[in-house]
Protein backbone atom coordinates (compact mmCIF):
# COMPACT_ATOMS: atom_id res chain seq x y z
CA UNK A 1 0.00 0.00 0.00
CA UNK A 2 1.39 3.32 -0.99
CA UNK A 3 0.60 6.56 1.14
CA UNK A 4 1.88 9.64 1.47
CA UNK A 5 4.05 10.68 4.49
CA UNK A 6 2.52 13.04 6.92
CA UNK A 7 1.69 16.14 5.42
CA UNK A 8 -0.35 19.29 6.55
CA UNK A 9 -3.27 20.88 3.98
CA UNK A 10 -4.26 24.03 3.40
CA UNK A 11 -6.97 24.86 0.57
CA UNK A 12 -5.82 28.54 -1.45
CA UNK A 13 -8.55 30.74 -2.15
CA UNK A 14 -7.81 32.86 -4.38
CA UNK A 15 -4.18 33.99 -5.67
CA UNK A 16 -3.07 36.25 -3.20
CA UNK A 17 -3.99 33.89 -0.21
CA UNK A 18 -1.72 30.84 -2.27
CA UNK A 19 1.06 33.27 -2.43
CA UNK A 20 0.44 34.35 1.30
CA UNK A 21 0.85 30.38 2.37
CA UNK A 22 3.26 29.44 0.13
CA UNK A 23 5.32 32.50 1.65
CA UNK A 24 4.13 31.60 5.58
CA UNK A 25 5.45 27.89 4.76
CA UNK A 26 8.00 28.50 2.84
CA UNK A 27 10.56 26.03 1.08
CA UNK A 28 8.83 22.78 2.27
CA UNK A 29 5.67 23.85 1.37
CA UNK A 30 4.34 22.48 -2.57
CA UNK A 31 1.65 23.58 -4.66
CA UNK A 32 -1.04 21.05 -5.52
CA UNK A 33 -3.05 21.15 -8.62
CA UNK A 34 -3.95 18.16 -10.02
CA UNK A 35 -1.91 16.04 -8.19
CA UNK A 36 -1.22 13.98 -10.80
CA UNK A 37 2.83 13.49 -10.71
CA UNK A 38 2.85 15.12 -7.01
CA UNK A 39 0.45 12.68 -5.19
CA UNK A 40 2.71 9.60 -6.86
CA UNK A 41 5.86 11.13 -6.16
CA UNK A 42 4.72 11.63 -2.46
CA UNK A 43 3.70 7.79 -2.16
CA UNK A 44 7.30 6.79 -3.75
CA UNK A 45 8.81 9.54 -1.13
CA UNK A 46 10.57 10.93 -3.87
CA UNK A 47 8.71 14.60 -2.80
CA UNK A 48 8.09 14.72 0.93
CA UNK A 49 6.18 18.48 1.49
CA UNK A 50 5.70 19.63 5.21
CA UNK A 51 2.49 21.35 3.47
CA UNK A 52 0.63 21.56 0.44
CA UNK A 53 -1.19 24.34 -0.60
CA UNK A 54 -4.07 23.46 -2.85
CA UNK A 55 -4.96 25.83 -5.75
CA UNK A 56 -7.58 23.48 -7.37
CA UNK A 57 -10.30 26.04 -6.28
CA UNK A 58 -8.51 29.16 -8.45
CA UNK A 59 -10.77 29.12 -11.03
CA UNK A 60 -9.31 32.91 -12.40
CA UNK A 61 -6.10 30.40 -13.24
CA UNK A 62 -7.87 28.21 -15.72
CA UNK A 63 -8.23 30.18 -19.09
CA UNK A 64 -7.46 30.09 -22.80
CA UNK A 65 -6.83 33.06 -24.83
CA UNK A 66 -5.48 35.38 -27.15
CA UNK A 67 -4.50 38.96 -25.40
CA UNK A 68 -2.05 41.54 -27.01
CA UNK A 69 -0.92 39.24 -29.77
CA UNK A 70 -0.11 36.44 -27.22
CA UNK A 71 -1.70 33.20 -26.57
CA UNK A 72 -2.08 33.12 -23.02
CA UNK A 73 -2.74 29.93 -20.94
CA UNK A 74 -3.43 29.90 -17.33
CA UNK A 75 -1.77 27.46 -15.46
CA UNK A 76 -4.47 25.77 -13.83
CA UNK A 77 -5.54 24.82 -17.54
CA UNK A 78 -6.15 21.25 -17.49
CA UNK A 79 -4.92 19.05 -20.23
CA UNK A 80 -8.51 18.10 -21.26
CA UNK A 81 -9.42 22.10 -21.53
CA UNK A 82 -5.79 23.03 -23.89
CA UNK A 83 -6.28 19.90 -26.50
CA UNK A 84 -10.61 20.89 -26.38
CA UNK A 85 -9.62 24.27 -27.11
CA UNK A 86 -10.19 25.30 -30.65
CA UNK A 87 -8.52 28.83 -30.45
CA UNK A 88 -4.78 26.88 -28.77
CA UNK A 89 -5.37 24.01 -31.57
CA UNK A 90 -5.63 26.89 -34.16
CA UNK A 91 -2.66 29.02 -33.70
CA UNK A 92 -0.48 26.27 -32.36
CA UNK A 93 -1.17 21.94 -33.44
CA UNK A 94 1.85 21.19 -31.54
CA UNK A 95 -0.30 22.05 -28.43
CA UNK A 96 -2.79 19.68 -29.74
CA UNK A 97 -0.44 16.80 -30.90
CA UNK A 98 1.13 17.14 -27.52
CA UNK A 99 -1.60 17.15 -25.92
CA UNK A 100 -3.45 13.89 -27.49
CA UNK A 101 -0.62 11.57 -26.48
CA UNK A 102 0.03 12.97 -22.66
CA UNK A 103 -1.36 10.05 -20.49
CA UNK A 104 -4.74 9.20 -20.70
CA UNK A 105 -8.04 11.08 -21.03
CA UNK A 106 -8.78 10.41 -16.96
CA UNK A 107 -6.00 11.72 -16.15
CA UNK A 108 -5.48 14.97 -18.37
CA UNK A 109 -9.10 15.76 -17.33
CA UNK A 110 -7.22 16.54 -13.57
CA UNK A 111 -3.96 17.07 -14.72
CA UNK A 112 -2.62 20.67 -14.91
CA UNK A 113 -0.47 22.37 -17.84
CA UNK A 114 1.42 24.29 -15.10
CA UNK A 115 1.89 21.30 -12.81
CA UNK A 116 3.55 19.71 -15.67
CA UNK A 117 5.36 22.20 -16.50
CA UNK A 118 6.40 22.68 -12.87
CA UNK A 119 7.26 19.39 -12.08
CA UNK A 120 10.08 19.43 -14.64
CA UNK A 121 10.30 15.64 -15.34
CA UNK A 122 12.91 15.18 -18.06
CA UNK A 123 10.96 13.36 -20.19
CA UNK A 124 7.80 15.70 -20.09
CA UNK A 125 5.67 16.37 -23.35
CA UNK A 126 4.66 19.85 -23.07
CA UNK A 127 8.17 20.91 -21.66
CA UNK A 128 9.30 20.07 -25.41
CA UNK A 129 6.41 21.89 -26.91
CA UNK A 130 6.12 25.31 -25.05
CA UNK A 131 10.31 25.03 -25.97
CA UNK A 132 9.47 25.02 -29.68
CA UNK A 133 6.94 27.44 -28.78
CA UNK A 134 9.81 29.81 -27.28
CA UNK A 135 7.05 30.91 -24.63
CA UNK A 136 7.01 33.06 -21.11
CA UNK A 137 6.74 32.14 -18.28
CA UNK A 138 4.48 33.77 -15.78
CA UNK A 139 6.03 33.67 -12.32
CA UNK A 140 3.95 35.71 -9.50
CA UNK A 141 5.26 36.10 -5.57
CA UNK A 142 4.12 38.59 -2.74
CA UNK A 143 5.94 41.06 -4.45
CA UNK A 144 4.93 41.05 -7.82
CA UNK A 145 4.90 39.07 -11.07
CA UNK A 146 8.50 38.37 -13.44
CA UNK A 147 8.68 36.55 -16.73
CA UNK A 148 10.88 33.76 -17.65
CA UNK A 149 11.48 32.72 -20.95
CA UNK A 150 10.67 28.74 -20.90
CA UNK A 151 14.32 27.67 -21.74
CA UNK A 152 15.39 29.65 -18.54
CA UNK A 153 12.81 28.28 -16.80
CA UNK A 154 13.66 24.67 -16.02
CA UNK A 155 17.06 24.46 -14.20
CA UNK A 156 17.72 20.82 -13.96
CA UNK A 157 15.69 17.16 -13.50
CA UNK A 158 12.54 18.53 -11.29
CA UNK A 159 14.04 21.82 -10.65
CA UNK A 160 12.59 24.70 -12.28
CA UNK A 161 13.25 28.56 -10.96
CA UNK A 162 10.10 29.21 -9.33
CA UNK A 163 11.35 29.39 -6.00
CA UNK A 164 9.70 29.47 -2.19
CA UNK A 165 6.41 31.44 -1.99
CA UNK A 166 6.08 31.75 -5.59
CA UNK A 167 3.61 30.50 -7.88
CA UNK A 168 3.93 29.82 -11.84
CA UNK A 169 0.33 31.78 -13.48
CA UNK A 170 0.12 31.72 -16.76
CA UNK A 171 2.04 30.60 -20.00
CA UNK A 172 2.59 33.23 -22.85
CA UNK A 173 3.53 32.24 -26.93
CA UNK A 174 3.48 35.35 -29.97
CA UNK A 175 0.79 34.55 -32.20
CA UNK A 176 2.43 35.58 -35.57
CA UNK A 177 1.57 35.07 -39.63
CA UNK A 178 3.08 32.28 -41.42
CA UNK A 179 3.26 29.82 -38.61
CA UNK A 180 3.24 25.80 -38.12
CA UNK A 181 3.89 23.69 -35.64
CA UNK A 182 4.08 19.70 -34.75
CA UNK A 183 4.79 17.30 -32.28
CA UNK A 184 6.13 13.68 -33.12
CA UNK A 185 6.17 11.03 -30.07
CA UNK A 186 7.51 7.45 -29.86
CA UNK A 187 6.82 5.79 -26.94
CA UNK A 188 6.65 1.99 -25.20
CA UNK A 189 2.53 1.70 -24.93
CA UNK A 190 -0.28 4.37 -25.38
CA UNK A 191 -0.58 6.77 -22.51
CA UNK A 192 3.21 6.52 -21.42
CA UNK A 193 6.49 8.88 -21.05
CA UNK A 194 7.87 9.27 -24.58
CA UNK A 195 11.18 7.15 -25.56
CA UNK A 196 11.71 10.18 -27.57
CA UNK A 197 9.80 12.86 -28.87
CA UNK A 198 10.28 16.49 -30.48
CA UNK A 199 8.04 19.54 -31.34
CA UNK A 200 8.79 21.95 -34.14
CA UNK A 201 7.29 25.05 -34.64
CA UNK A 202 8.26 26.94 -38.06
CA UNK A 203 7.73 30.90 -39.06
CA UNK A 204 8.47 30.64 -43.08
CA UNK A 205 8.70 34.06 -45.16
CA UNK A 206 9.10 34.29 -49.07
CA UNK A 207 12.14 35.15 -50.50
CA UNK A 208 13.43 35.04 -53.86
CA UNK A 209 10.37 33.01 -55.33
CA UNK A 210 11.10 30.75 -52.27
CA UNK A 211 9.63 29.04 -49.50
CA UNK A 212 12.70 29.90 -46.52
CA UNK A 213 12.43 29.44 -42.83
CA UNK A 214 12.58 33.23 -41.13
CA UNK A 215 12.48 31.25 -37.77
CA UNK A 216 12.34 28.05 -36.33
CA UNK A 217 11.65 26.67 -32.75
CA UNK A 218 12.58 22.64 -32.08
CA UNK A 219 12.00 21.57 -28.90
CA UNK A 220 12.97 17.75 -27.24
CA UNK A 221 12.24 15.39 -24.70
CA UNK A 222 13.30 12.36 -23.24
CA UNK A 223 16.85 12.38 -24.97
CA UNK A 224 18.62 14.31 -23.07
CA UNK A 225 18.25 18.50 -25.04
CA UNK A 226 19.48 20.48 -22.82
CA UNK A 227 17.03 22.96 -21.82
CA UNK A 228 14.24 21.19 -23.50
CA UNK A 229 15.26 22.53 -27.17
CA UNK A 230 17.40 22.02 -29.99
CA UNK A 231 19.04 25.27 -30.62
CA UNK A 232 21.88 24.13 -32.97
CA UNK A 233 19.48 22.32 -35.08
CA UNK A 234 17.30 26.03 -34.80
CA UNK A 235 20.37 28.24 -35.79
CA UNK A 236 21.08 25.71 -39.06
CA UNK A 237 17.75 26.61 -40.25
CA UNK A 238 17.58 29.92 -40.14
CA UNK A 239 17.70 31.11 -43.60
CA UNK A 240 17.56 27.50 -45.78
CA UNK A 241 14.98 26.68 -47.81
CA UNK A 242 12.05 24.94 -45.86
CA UNK A 243 13.03 21.60 -48.02
CA UNK A 244 12.98 17.79 -46.67
CA UNK A 245 16.61 17.79 -47.09
CA UNK A 246 17.04 20.94 -44.60
CA UNK A 247 14.86 19.28 -42.25
CA UNK A 248 16.80 15.93 -42.70
CA UNK A 249 19.83 17.71 -41.88
CA UNK A 250 18.51 20.02 -38.90
CA UNK A 251 17.15 16.32 -37.31
CA UNK A 252 21.41 14.93 -37.33
CA UNK A 253 22.35 18.23 -35.90
CA UNK A 254 19.53 17.61 -33.43
CA UNK A 255 20.63 14.34 -32.25
CA UNK A 256 24.36 15.27 -31.93
CA UNK A 257 23.56 17.79 -29.90
CA UNK A 258 21.23 15.56 -27.45
CA UNK A 259 22.65 13.82 -24.86
CA UNK A 260 20.36 10.65 -23.87
CA UNK A 261 20.99 7.67 -21.28
CA UNK A 262 20.40 3.98 -22.20
CA UNK A 263 17.20 3.26 -19.23
CA UNK A 264 14.41 1.19 -18.97
CA UNK A 265 12.41 2.71 -22.09
CA UNK A 266 15.75 2.26 -24.76
CA UNK A 267 19.12 2.35 -25.46
CA UNK A 268 20.99 5.79 -25.73
CA UNK A 269 21.72 4.83 -29.49
CA UNK A 270 17.81 4.31 -30.34
CA UNK A 271 16.36 7.99 -28.52
CA UNK A 272 19.50 9.54 -30.23
CA UNK A 273 17.96 8.08 -33.52
CA UNK A 274 15.05 9.37 -32.32
CA UNK A 275 15.46 12.39 -31.80
CA UNK A 276 16.93 13.04 -34.99
CA UNK A 277 13.82 10.72 -37.07
CA UNK A 278 11.39 12.95 -35.12
CA UNK A 279 12.79 16.25 -35.55
CA UNK A 280 12.50 16.21 -39.45
CA UNK A 281 9.34 14.71 -39.29
CA UNK A 282 7.56 17.42 -37.08
CA UNK A 283 9.48 19.95 -39.39
CA UNK A 284 7.97 18.74 -42.13
CA UNK A 285 4.43 18.29 -40.76
CA UNK A 286 5.48 21.83 -38.56
CA UNK A 287 5.97 23.02 -42.71
CA UNK A 288 3.12 21.85 -44.47
CA UNK A 289 0.50 23.58 -41.54
CA UNK A 290 2.61 26.46 -42.33
CA UNK A 291 1.83 26.69 -46.01
CA UNK A 292 -1.92 25.37 -45.68
CA UNK A 293 -2.30 28.14 -43.18
CA UNK A 294 -0.68 30.94 -45.58
CA UNK A 295 -2.21 29.07 -48.61
CA UNK A 296 1.26 28.37 -50.26
CA UNK A 297 2.02 25.15 -51.25
CA UNK A 298 3.77 22.81 -48.92
CA UNK A 299 7.28 21.25 -49.17
CA UNK A 300 6.14 18.04 -49.81
CA UNK A 301 3.26 17.93 -52.07
CA UNK A 302 -0.37 19.28 -51.59
CA UNK A 303 -0.48 21.12 -48.29
CA UNK A 304 -3.61 19.25 -47.17
CA UNK A 305 -1.79 16.36 -47.29
CA UNK A 306 0.13 16.60 -44.47
CA UNK A 307 -2.03 19.37 -43.07
CA UNK A 308 -4.13 16.69 -39.96
CA UNK B 1 -8.65 17.54 9.27
CA UNK B 2 -12.67 17.28 9.43
CA UNK B 3 -14.14 16.87 5.29
CA UNK B 4 -17.58 16.46 4.15
CA UNK B 5 -18.05 14.48 0.87
CA UNK B 6 -21.50 13.60 -0.71
CA UNK B 7 -20.83 10.24 -1.55
CA UNK B 8 -23.76 9.01 -3.96
CA UNK B 9 -26.06 11.56 -2.64
CA UNK B 10 -25.48 10.94 0.87
CA UNK B 11 -22.97 13.69 3.05
CA UNK B 12 -20.64 11.79 5.06
CA UNK B 13 -18.22 13.65 7.85
CA UNK B 14 -15.64 12.81 8.87
CA UNK B 15 -11.91 13.30 10.63
CA UNK B 16 -8.83 12.46 8.37
CA UNK B 17 -5.59 12.86 7.82
CA UNK B 18 -5.06 15.15 4.95
CA UNK B 19 -2.80 12.48 3.22
CA UNK B 20 -5.30 9.86 3.17
CA UNK B 21 -6.32 9.21 -0.50
CA UNK B 22 -9.88 9.29 -1.63
CA UNK B 23 -9.57 5.66 -2.20
CA UNK B 24 -9.41 4.66 1.18
CA UNK B 25 -11.86 7.36 2.37
CA UNK B 26 -14.23 5.32 0.05
CA UNK B 27 -13.59 1.94 1.11
CA UNK B 28 -12.55 1.97 4.33
CA UNK B 29 -14.25 5.16 5.92
CA UNK B 30 -17.23 4.66 4.51
CA UNK B 31 -17.22 1.12 3.58
CA UNK B 32 -18.34 1.58 -0.20
CA UNK B 33 -16.24 -0.86 -1.71
CA UNK B 34 -17.42 -1.33 -5.10
CA UNK B 35 -14.86 1.24 -5.64
CA UNK B 36 -11.52 -1.14 -6.82
CA UNK B 37 -7.87 -0.31 -5.61
CA UNK B 38 -5.56 -1.78 -7.67
CA UNK B 39 -2.27 -0.32 -9.06
CA UNK B 40 -1.95 2.56 -6.87
CA UNK B 41 0.30 4.48 -9.21
CA UNK B 42 -2.41 5.98 -11.48
CA UNK B 43 -2.34 3.53 -14.55
CA UNK B 44 -4.84 1.04 -14.07
CA UNK B 45 -8.24 2.60 -13.71
CA UNK B 46 -9.89 -0.05 -11.11
CA UNK B 47 -10.47 3.10 -8.89
CA UNK B 48 -12.32 5.54 -11.07
CA UNK B 49 -14.93 7.34 -9.62
CA UNK B 50 -16.77 10.78 -10.48
CA UNK B 51 -15.52 13.70 -8.32
CA UNK B 52 -18.13 16.26 -8.76
CA UNK B 53 -18.82 15.74 -13.10
CA UNK B 54 -15.60 13.90 -14.53
CA UNK B 55 -14.19 10.87 -14.07
CA UNK B 56 -11.11 10.51 -11.75
CA UNK B 57 -8.16 7.94 -10.22
CA UNK B 58 -9.46 8.32 -6.84
CA UNK B 59 -5.86 6.90 -5.76
CA UNK B 60 -4.17 9.65 -6.91
CA UNK B 61 -6.83 12.53 -5.33
CA UNK B 62 -6.37 13.44 -1.59
CA UNK B 63 -10.00 13.21 0.40
CA UNK B 64 -9.84 16.16 1.69
CA UNK B 65 -9.19 17.61 -1.94
CA UNK B 66 -12.76 16.36 -2.56
CA UNK B 67 -14.16 18.18 0.91
CA UNK B 68 -16.97 19.79 0.04
CA UNK B 69 -17.11 17.99 -3.44
CA UNK B 70 -19.29 15.31 -4.72
CA UNK B 71 -18.37 11.51 -5.53
CA UNK B 72 -20.21 9.38 -7.76
CA UNK B 73 -18.91 5.33 -7.12
CA UNK B 74 -20.47 2.35 -8.70
CA UNK B 75 -22.53 2.03 -5.77
CA UNK B 76 -24.37 5.39 -7.35
CA UNK B 77 -24.77 4.11 -10.58
CA UNK B 78 -28.15 2.18 -10.33
CA UNK B 79 -31.43 4.55 -10.22
CA UNK B 80 -31.92 2.30 -7.58
CA UNK B 81 -32.36 -1.02 -6.18
CA UNK B 82 -34.01 -2.68 -9.44
CA UNK B 83 -33.05 -0.48 -11.95
CA UNK B 84 -29.24 -0.90 -12.75
CA UNK B 85 -28.35 2.13 -15.29
CA UNK B 86 -27.65 1.11 -19.30
CA UNK B 87 -24.24 0.95 -18.67
CA UNK B 88 -24.97 -1.99 -16.76
CA UNK B 89 -27.48 -4.05 -18.58
CA UNK B 90 -24.63 -3.64 -21.21
CA UNK B 91 -22.03 -5.20 -19.20
CA UNK B 92 -24.11 -8.17 -18.39
CA UNK B 93 -25.79 -8.67 -21.46
CA UNK B 94 -22.34 -8.80 -23.25
CA UNK B 95 -20.18 -10.38 -20.93
CA UNK B 96 -18.42 -7.39 -20.47
CA UNK B 97 -16.40 -8.53 -17.57
CA UNK B 98 -15.06 -11.77 -16.45
CA UNK B 99 -13.37 -10.82 -12.99
CA UNK B 100 -14.79 -7.97 -12.49
CA UNK B 101 -11.79 -6.01 -10.87
CA UNK B 102 -12.06 -3.15 -13.49
CA UNK B 103 -15.25 -3.46 -13.99
CA UNK B 104 -16.82 -0.48 -11.78
CA UNK B 105 -14.07 1.51 -13.17
CA UNK B 106 -15.35 0.98 -16.62
CA UNK B 107 -18.85 1.38 -16.03
CA UNK B 108 -18.02 5.09 -14.60
CA UNK B 109 -16.56 5.91 -17.23
CA UNK B 110 -19.05 4.48 -20.20
CA UNK B 111 -21.20 6.53 -18.02
CA UNK B 112 -19.37 9.81 -18.61
CA UNK B 113 -18.76 8.76 -22.52
CA UNK B 114 -22.25 7.90 -22.92
CA UNK B 115 -23.49 11.62 -21.64
CA UNK B 116 -21.34 13.16 -23.54
CA UNK B 117 -21.48 11.40 -26.66
CA UNK B 118 -24.73 9.07 -27.02
CA UNK B 119 -23.15 7.04 -30.10
CA UNK B 120 -19.38 6.84 -29.43
CA UNK B 121 -18.07 4.41 -32.28
CA UNK B 122 -15.60 1.10 -31.09
CA UNK B 123 -12.44 4.03 -31.23
CA UNK B 124 -14.14 6.69 -29.59
CA UNK B 125 -15.00 3.59 -26.95
CA UNK B 126 -11.54 2.21 -26.89
CA UNK B 127 -10.01 5.88 -26.66
CA UNK B 128 -11.99 6.82 -23.52
CA UNK B 129 -11.03 3.51 -21.49
CA UNK B 130 -7.86 3.94 -22.45
CA UNK B 131 -6.26 4.72 -18.89
CA UNK B 132 -7.86 1.83 -17.46
CA UNK B 133 -6.57 -1.74 -17.95
CA UNK B 134 -9.15 -5.25 -18.22
CA UNK B 135 -6.50 -8.67 -18.23
CA UNK B 136 -9.53 -10.69 -18.98
CA UNK B 137 -12.00 -9.44 -21.96
CA UNK B 138 -9.32 -8.28 -24.12
CA UNK B 139 -11.62 -5.19 -24.03
CA UNK B 140 -13.94 -6.24 -27.04
CA UNK B 141 -16.46 -7.02 -25.01
CA UNK B 142 -16.34 -3.76 -22.99
CA UNK B 143 -16.67 -1.92 -26.17
CA UNK B 144 -19.55 -4.19 -26.99
CA UNK B 145 -21.48 -3.44 -23.88
CA UNK B 146 -21.14 0.06 -24.34
CA UNK B 147 -21.83 0.16 -27.75
CA UNK B 148 -25.45 -2.42 -26.38
CA UNK B 149 -25.71 0.49 -23.56
CA UNK B 150 -25.91 3.79 -26.47
CA UNK B 151 -27.99 1.64 -28.27
CA UNK B 152 -30.75 0.75 -25.37
CA UNK B 153 -30.63 4.74 -24.55
CA UNK B 154 -30.83 5.79 -28.19
CA UNK B 155 -33.72 3.38 -28.50
CA UNK B 156 -35.25 4.55 -25.14
CA UNK B 157 -35.32 8.25 -26.57
CA UNK B 158 -37.25 6.93 -29.57
CA UNK B 159 -40.27 5.68 -27.56
CA UNK B 160 -40.49 9.19 -24.80
CA UNK B 161 -43.54 8.16 -23.78
CA UNK B 162 -43.88 4.17 -23.39
CA UNK B 163 -40.18 4.14 -21.75
CA UNK B 164 -39.67 5.71 -18.36
CA UNK B 165 -38.06 2.73 -16.12
CA UNK B 166 -35.05 1.81 -17.10
CA UNK B 167 -35.47 -1.22 -15.04
CA UNK B 168 -37.77 -2.33 -17.98
CA UNK B 169 -36.25 -4.74 -20.46
CA UNK B 170 -34.70 -3.47 -23.16
CA UNK B 171 -36.74 -2.16 -26.08
CA UNK B 172 -34.83 -4.18 -28.80
CA UNK B 173 -31.27 -2.31 -28.74
CA UNK B 174 -29.20 -3.67 -31.07
CA UNK B 175 -25.94 -5.77 -30.46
Amino acid sequence: MQVPAYVEYERATSVDDALNLLARFGPEARVLAGGHSLIPMMKLRLAQPETLVDINGLRDLSYIAVTDGELRIGALTRHADLLNSALAGDHFAVLHDAERVIADPIVRLWGTVGGSLCQADPSEDLSAAFAALKATMVIRNLSGTRTVAVRDFHTGPYETVVGPGELLTEIRIPVAAGCGSAYQKVGRRVGDWPVGAAGAVLWLEEAGGEVVIADAGIGLTAVGAARFCAAEAEEFLRGRPATAESFARAGEVAARHCRPVTDQRGPAQYKRHLAGELTARALALAAARAAEATGRAGPSGPAGQAGG
Amino acid sequence: MQVTITVNDAEYTREVEPRLLLIHFIRDEIGLTGSHWGCDTSNCGACVVWLDEQPVKSCTVLAVMADGHRVRTVEGLAAGDAQLDPVQHGFARCHGLQCGFCTPGMMLTARWLLDRNPDPSPQEIREAISGQICRCTGYENIVRSVRWAAGYEAAARALPDERDSAGRDEPGAPR
